[in-house]
């Protein structure tokens, strides 16, 4: 029963989204709220993640955009004095801040009960030892794993436990600083850098090879377990769950070692005593029935929030509910709603998650994959094969594969390496492996991928080769368009094959009547009815549990695909506050989207869920049965965007801005010609194709320019070239220039600023605005920009020119919903760079701040409703919000944590000061920032840069820090004034203290390295210093803008004086 | 994959088409649904699927093939549930052409073509379960291509499928202090292992058997397909069982005869509980149990005399999963505690019935 004592209740969100730790926390976060609630219990919410959905209005009772660490934390309990504290919905990062909590008593002291799982029981999960020792109490056989605190006791360890080991640290987020190590130096390199993570390290033996598989459990307070999913990984052991590929249920095990295994999770969720959710993983030997745990998490997890949309079984919102004080058998299903919450689901479909990684963007990083997370983002497919399954889900990752065969060559100098060696396109090298004749039994000898999933995938080789030898697209019967399309192929796919159009491919589909089912899923594989509205599509089947609609008033909201860098939660934000807008204005709301990490693809967020494709054959077969009002393309970034023009061409009514006037914004030619005819000002561009016409080009305009390929070989998609050598090294070697290829050159001007207009427009009329501003100058995307809204140093003839241009772009584009344009200005003039008519990553941020919802607004003009515009005038509000990047180079082995053009980080947060240090300071902090207490390490590019950085090194100084610079710097700054100390270059240059040895020893507490521009080329000293920064857990900022901003900040404020202020505390002046 | 087309024929005329796999011959019975997602070689081999065609609505089946059959020093086979397949026919969507294993010696495809027993497979099985648990189990027949396509079916509940399936003679195993007779109305042999493991002496006899006429320190009346109601001899000899006082334990139709020889009566559920996730309650506390089931026909507690009570109920529909005396050591399930296949959550309840010996 409901425990009535606990009537306000702290929750901790997880922070930005980063590699480890993403949009998952969004969604078990929101669904703890959404459960506590309903019982009418006081909710309080800290996370600085201002884009996420549970930070938005009427999810929590109150919001704090302030970090998840103890003091922040403290303080805000102090205030508040809530009853509870819920540890196990904001990952990690949560878990982390809510031991410390329990350990330093402050807890105890404010009298906060921690609700589910007791907090010793989670130290027993994360500590390895008492992890082990805990299990052996019960006879679970675990990794053995051996503790050390140095270097020379980890090489004992391995010498004991015999190489091959695994090193991981402790207490860190999806095995950072984790790695396999064949030999004693490998085993240095690893453990050093563990080192710098945490104080311990675990070296274990490696059982690479070995199946993952895991479990689910959820337990209640009287005891009664449940396991809700199985799931098994695809990659044998040795690569990250994270990074594998991964199906549920299990596939290749037999009823015993399936109970087997269950059997023995909920024995260890029993003996540990966890209350509510708790993840445990396996590693199974596939020659007998061995096995080992190879960990326990107490909390939700990726893996659960997968797990809670494979099932429908919604694992959070009962893990709350539990936390409470509820039994299992009191809670209902929430799909049936009349069967209870204490059963196992029952599948009859598979389902399929990959992830999605964007490695290509990092320059110099590693593509292998393996025991630490590098994976951005995933995807989950639907099917009622395996096959099925897996092209769906390999399209839905939208790195441009077609399905499993069909596909653009792999190139590889080595197949057998290629195979043998985990990367994040190692299942196309299995594809090419069976092109090129391998078998089975050879592909699994390299992967030790079990044989029923290669197997399964050779399949569709069987299908490809069948197809390939009908003469034409007409040639292929019934029985084998059918075949291919039960096995996940697409249209466009089989219209590759005979280099035929996807559109004569579906007429050819539809002349022979295949048509695609639509399913449930329902927890009961159908054994009891339910009213469930979480569909997905499937060839394998005769009879769809759904029939056409007929009412007038459904809208198709289309989502935003896989979390990926450029396109993350903020777009899942815009779609669910479209779907919510829809449902209040008596609307009937479908949502599209695969992504399993959101709150959009909750079934209970919408009126019907499609987890399936975003792609153009997908959304008009839903369209075909749901018979839609009109779709919404422009609240789900730029995948649902890209389908406005071919929906509109098949007669589909798309709300908002016409999908011509979407085109006239997305083609860069049709664009610049709106904006010419305007007679507004842009940077000058050109598409060439050839050598000559770009030294042409480039000998009018001069450097620097920006350079952006549409076809790219390797390393960034776009560079900022300086000189004829940058130029001619960058497209040489990393791209493909070609009359079919061309590459699209402008002119780029230095030391401009650049800022963000966010709108929403009705029939061309500008209703809504904000502008926000960057604090680096342009040439840092502005998705790893810091951003600051309302702006701080803007000019007012700035902001009118950029006004008086953006209502002409949104009278000329007649555009009715959400846009963006971004700006440059320089002395005194605006330039348009780029203008998108839909929602942008912003778009929470700004209306956050502004308490002004702009996809509200938006979603009412496209339904033609027409709102007023909002009393709210920007430039009268007495705060500042800050939106800050979140980087994850730690994760990326190698890469240069440099910023550019290509945009880099993985997250962000946004936080309201009623200063601009203020907010600052909190931002910065939240993105994982310690402000110095002791010394700064400075390394501070060109003369101009130097120049840039004197005023902020002259107030570090006067804060009585300490100074270390490299030679040039250093020499810069005792000739201005500043004492600072000399450290030498890695390549040894210069005189002092070796700059690395600074950084590994943290003699320095942060380090200033500002590149001398944005050329990706060399690897130099600048290099190692950022790398080093990076892997020895040293705060790094390479912008002089940012540098000096921050810098300002912590010498005039310190951060024991930043107020802790709940969002609903920062009152917007409404103008009269 | 160059299989023969073949049909789902319902009796009420509806008709599913896919591809034969397996025995490629006709086949009729009646066609139940399972929602387990494994355990296809346990299942095929239970005997209280005697008389069924079994529809597994997880969609991909023969993964990890089929192993070797081993038969134990007691004669007890150490894979299945018994000597041989007990379905009339299997009915899937997806079938797995390739399984991988390293304990498997065969495919499914091949173990039924040995067995003789036809499979059918690409059948949307999920529309299938949905029309049997609209409108009930239905008798139907799987028809390979080339076979004529029955019209009339027999009803194998009007069958005694207990007799067809119970063994012909008294059989004994294990070894120790306590004897326990078991009924076998269809026993799984994983009944009896979970006897035999516990030190005890187990003496099989069949359905039919008096078993008063024996020595024992507890009755264990088993599992088995079909109606209860045609088991009468097996209840009048319970009845006299239960004028005494040594342990009675009983598993699904062994809960069934026990609660009819205890006055109750038995009806036949729409369409039955086959799966790996039903939930039960153990009444008048707040535990619960994720068991395995497979049963088309219920006890109705309201006919209980008034020494019983409801031990276990099912928290999805209510129906009764077990019984127990109020003073007496009698008490059943209507789930299977030695699960194979499914959850072993509650095989406890034979350490509960040992203890009582």
């Amino acid at each position: 029963m409901l425990d009535k004592t606990i009537r306000k209740v702290i929750l901790l969100g997880s922070g930005a989204l980063k590699i480890g730790e993403a949009g998952e926390f969004d969604y078990s976060g929101s669904q703890a709220l959404k459960a506590l609630r309903e019982e009418g219990i006081e909710t309080v919410l800290i996370n600085p993640n201002i884009a996420t959905v549970q930070t938005s209005e009427g999810v929590a009772d109150r919001v704090y955009f302030l970090p998840v660490t103890p003091s922040f934390v403290e303080q805000v309990i102090e205030k508040e004095r809530p009853q509870g504290i819920l540890l196990s919905f904001g990952g990690q990062t949560a878990l982390n801040c809510g031991v410390e909590l329990y350990r330093s008593g402050f807890l105890e002291r404010y009298d906060v009960r921690v609700l589910g799982t007791p907090v010793d029981t989670i130290i027993d999960t994360e500590d390895r030892d008492l992890f082990v020792k805990r299990l052996d109490e019960i006879g679970v056989k675990t990794i053995r794993s051996h503790a050390a605190a140095s270097l020379a006791e980890a090489r004992a360890a391995a010498e004991q436990v015999g190489y091959p080991v695994i090193v991981r640290a402790a207490f860190a987020l999806g095995g950072l600083g984790s790695g396999f190590c064949d030999n004693e130096r490998e085993l240095e390199a690893v453990a050093g850098k563990a080192f710098a993570f945490s104080p311990q390290v675990l070296v274990e033996k490696s059982l690479r090879g070995w199946k993952e598989i895991e479990y689910e459990v959820v337990r209640d307070r009287y005891d009664n377990c449940i396991t809700v999913c199985n799931m098994e990984n695809f990659d044998p052991l040795g690569v990250h769950t994270g990074e594998s590929i991964v199906v549920a249920p299990s596939q290749t095990l037999t009823n015993d070692e399936f109970h087997f295994l269950r059997k023995k999770a909920i024995d260890i969720v029993r003996h540990l005593g966890i209350v509510g959710e708790c993840n445990v993983q396996y590693a199974f030997s596939p020659d007998g029935e061995d096995y080992r745990v190879i960990e326990v998490n107490a909390r939700l997890s990726r893996s659960s929030a997968l797990a809670s949309k494979a099932t429908g079984y919604p694992l959070a919102f009962v893990a709350a509910k539990l936390a409470l004080g509820y039994g299992l058998f009191e809670l209902k299903n929430s799909v049936t709603q009349t069967t209870p919450a204490f059963f196992e689901p029952a599948l009859d479909y598979v389902v399929c998650k990959i992830p999605r990684w964007d490695l290509a963007k990092f320059k110099g990083v590693s593509r292998e994959i393996g025991s630490s997370m590098k994976s951005v983002g995933e995807v989950m497919a639907i099917g009622r094969t395996f096959e099925e399954a897996i092209q769906k889900g390999l399209r839905m990752i939208g790195q441009g594969a077609n399905g499993f065969v069909c596909n653009k060559p792999y190139k590889t100098e080595d197949l057998d390496w290629a195979l043998q060696h985990p990367t994040d396109t190692r299942i196309f090298a299995i594809a090419a492996a069976f092109e090129s004749g391998y078998t089975v039994e050879r592909i699994h000898a390299l992967t030790q991928i079990d044989k029923w999933f290669l197997d399964k995938l050779f399949n569709l080789e069987t299908t490809y080769r069948a197809l390939e030898a009908c003469p034409s697209l007409a040639a292929v019967g019934k029985e084998l368009f059918g075949q291919a399309k039960r096995q996940g192929f697409s249209d466009i796919q089989i219209g590759r094959v005979f280099h035929r159009p996807e559109a004569e491919v579906r007429a050819r589909r539809h002349a022979l009547d295949l048509r695609p089912c639509i399913k449930q899923i329902d927890t009961l594989a159908a054994e009891f009815p339910a009213m469930t509205n979480y569909l997905y599509l499937t060839y394998n089947g005769t009879k769809s549990d759904i029939a056409p609609r007929y009412e007038a008033n459904t809208v198709i909201v289309l989502g935003s695909g896989a979390y990926r860098i450029g396109s993350s939660v903020e777009f899942d934000w815009c779609g669910v506050g479209a779907v919510n807008t829809l449902r209040k204005r008596g609307w009937q709301a479908v949502m599209i989207n695969y992504n399993p990490e959101t709150v959009s693809t909750d079934y209970d967020t919408c009126d019907r869920l499609y987890f399936d494709e975003l792609s153009f054959e997908t959304v008009l077969e839903i369209c075909s049965v749901e018979r839609p009002y009109g779709v919404i393309v422009s609240v789900g970034g730029q995948i649902p965007n890209n389908l406005a023009l071919p929906l509109r061409q098949s007669g589909i009514h798309i709300l908002g801005t016409s999908a011509e006037d979407i085109d006239r914004a997305e083609d860069r030619g049709k664009f610049s010609a709106v904006v010419d005819r305007l007679g507004v000002a842009q940077p000058r561009w050109q598409a060439l194709t050839t050598m000559d016409e770009i030294e042409r080009f480039v000998d009018e305009v001069g450097f620097p320019v920006l350079v952006r390929p549409s076809y790219v070989l390797s390393g960034a998609a776009m560079n900022v070239c300086y000189s004829v050598a940058d130029l001619h090294t960058f497209l040489e070697m990393a791209v493909e220039v070609s009359a079919e290829h061309p590459v699209v050159i402008s002119s780029f001007i230095q030391r401009s600023k650049e800022f963000e207009f966010d709108a929403v427009a009705d029939g061309g009329r500008i209703l809504a605005h904000a502008i926000s501003e960057h604090i680096e100058y342009a040439g840092v995307h502005s998705g790893d920009a810091t951003i600051q809204f309302p702006p701080q140093k803007l000019y007012c003839v700035t902001a009118a020119q950029i006004r008086r241009v953006a209502t002409a772009i949104a009278a000329e584009l007649h555009i009715t919903g959400p846009f963006n344009i971004q700006f440059l200005a320089h002395e005194g003039r605006v330039k348009v760079i780029e203008c998108n008519l839909r929602a942008s990553r912003s778009f929470p941020f700004v209306s956050k701040v502004l308490k002004t919802d702009f996809i509200d607004l938006a979603v009412r003009c496209m339904l033609g409703e027409h709102p007023a515009p909002p009393a709210i005038d920007a430039f009268e509000l007495p705060y500042v919000g800050i939106k800050a990047s979140q980087f994850s180079f730690s994760r990326l082995n190698q890469a240069d944590p440099v910023l550019g053009v290509d945009m880099a980080s993985t997250g962000e947060v946004g936080c309201i000061g009623d200063n601009f240090d203020e907010a600052l300071l909190k931002a910065m902090l939240s993105v994982g920032h310690r402000i110095p207490e002791g010394a700064v390490l400075i390394s501070s590019g060109n003369a101009l840069q130097k120049a840039d950085l004197l005023p902020a090194c002259q107030m570090l100084h006067a804060s009585g820090r300490t100074l270390y610079a490299t030679p040039g710097t250093c020499r810069y700054l005792n000739e201005n004034g500043v004492p600072a100390k000399s450290a030498r270059m890695p390549d040894g240059e210069g005189d002092g203290p070796d700059t690395l040895e600074l950084i590994r020893s943290h003699q320095v507490d942060l380090v200033i390295n500002i590149p001398k521009n944005f050329t990706h080329v060399e690897l130099s000293n600048g290099y190692r210093i950022r790398r080093a920064a990076i892997d020895f857990n040293v705060p790094l900022i390479t912008n002089s803008r940012l540098a000096t901003a921050y810098i300002r900040a912590f010498c005039r404020l310190s951060p024991k004086e930043l107020p802790v202020k709940a969002w609903d505390e920062y009152q917007t002046l409404a103008v009269s | 994959m160059s299989r023969k087309k073949a049909t789902l024929r319902l009796e009420d005329g509806r008709e599913f088409t896919g591809w034969s796999f397996g025995f490629e011959g006709p086949s009729q019975g009646e066609i139940v649904f399972s929602t387990a997602m494994v355990g296809y070689p346990e299942s095929l081999t239970d005997p209280s699927y005697s008389g069924q065609i079994l529809c597994v609505s997880f969609p991909l089946v023969g993964n990890y093939g089929i192993p070797e059959e081993q038969l134990d020093a007691e004669g007890l086979c150490t894979r299945f549930e018994s000597e041989r397949i007990h379905v009339r026919g299997l009915v899937i969507s997806d079938y797995s052409e390739k399984y991988s294993h390293w304990d498997a010696a065969k495919s499914l495809d091949q173990w039924l073509k040995e067995q003789r027993i036809p499979g059918i497979c690409g059948i949307d099985t999920r529309a299938l379960v949905q029309l049997l648990r609209d409108e009930g189990a239905k008798l139907g027949a799987i028809v390979p291509e080339g076979f004529p396509v029955p019209t009339t079916f027999a009803d194998p509940n009007l069958e005694n499928q207990v007799a067809l399936v119970s063994c012909r003679e008294v059989k004994r195993y294990g070894s120790g202090k306590k004897r326990v007779v078991l009924v076998d109305c269809g026993v799984k042999h994983q009944i009896i292992r979970c006897l035999t493991s516990r030190g005890v002496e187990v003496t099989r006899v069949p359905w039919d058997y008096d078993f008063n006429q024996l020595e024992w320190d507890g009755l264990f009346v088993s599992n088995g397909p079909g109606n209860p109601a045609l088991c009468e001899t097996t209840v009048r000899h319970l009845q006299v069982a239960l004028q005494g006082d040594k342990p009675i334990f009983g598993i699904c139709m062994g809960n069934q005869l026990l609660g009819r020889a205890a006055g109750g009566s038995t009806f036949k559920l729409k369409y039955g509980h086959r799966s790996h996730n039903q939930p039960v309650r153990l009444c008048g506390t707040d535990r619960c149990f994720i068991t395995s089931q497979n049963h088309g026909f219920a006890l109705d507690t309201a006919t209980l005399g008034p020494d019983w009570e409801p031990m276990f109920v099912n928290l999805n529909d209510g129906t009764n999963e077990g019984i127990r005396h109020k003073t007496k050591p009698f008490f059943s399930a209507q789930f299977h505690p030695e699960a194979s296949s499914g959850p072993v959550d509650t095989e406890f309840l034979f350490d509960e019935f040992i203890s009582k010996l």
